[in-house]
């Protein structure tokens, strides 16, 4: 039976569930997780391009193309989760 | 920027925030299906596949001055983070000859950082100055 689920503010997602599967994760691909997230203050922000909903339109967004501007870049959990 | 589709965005901003905000969100809003841009920026939970509450400041030269992340049921204080870009463009406008102390306020009392300042922010800056 389905129960109903308790709301909090991070978007609600689900799994596989039972055996966990093993996983051979090659050591390059570690490797390379570890050396992705490398934002330090004073330092370059990683330029990316990305979709974007704006004032009524679908518009694509690179950050490059605000040099010259200030910019907030906020990220957040979801849409319609509430804070 | 988050997780959800353009589309969602768009459900989102014409049918909820348009009622909080007049006209709608003024500034677009960025869609990172699968959390890349987020993983790059150190904000993408893997375990719970979202984005956390972070928030990055970024200069005219592209530059990172300033960042903080939250977890989801905090939300920011908009008002701090003006007060961090105008402190920014403060020492920026100065070229880095004024400091900022803790608590500034634009109009409020900088540092001049120098031989003659050494020891002697106690005579031109009060702890109570930080709560203002």
């Amino acid at each position: 039976m389905a129960e109903e689920m308790e709301l909090g503010c991070a978007r609600p997602t689900g799994g596989p569930v039972g055996e966990p599967v093993e996983q051979n994760e090659p050591e390059k691909q570690k490797q390379a997780k570890e050396v992705s997230s490398m934002i330090k203050v004073g330092k370059k922000a990683p330029d990316f391009a990305a979709p974007a909903y704006y004032q009524g339109k679908f518009v694509s967004v690179k950050l490059s193309e605000y040099l010259g501007k200030w910019v907030v870049l906020c990220f957040y959990p979801g849409d319609f989760t509430f804070v | 920027m988050s997780i959800d589709s353009v589309f969602v965005h768009k459900m989102w901003v014409d049918d909820e925030l348009s009622k909080m905000v007049k006209g709608g969100v003024p500034f677009p809003m960025l869609s990172d299906a699968g959390g890349k841009v987020g993983q790059v920026f150190g904000v993408y939970d893997e375990d719970a596949g979202v984005e956390t509450r972070g928030r990055f400041i970024i200069d005219p030269e592209g530059i990172v001055q300033g960042f903080e992340v939250l977890t989801p049921p905090v939300g920011r204080n908009v008002q701090e983070s003006l007060r961090q870009i105008q402190a920014f463009q403060h020492v920026r406008n100065t070229k880095g000859a004024e400091a900022t102390p803790s608590g500034w306020q634009p109009g409020k009392v900088t540092l001049k950082p120098g031989p003659d300042l050494v020891g002697k922010v106690w005579e031109v800056w009060k702890t109570e100055m930080a709560f203002d």
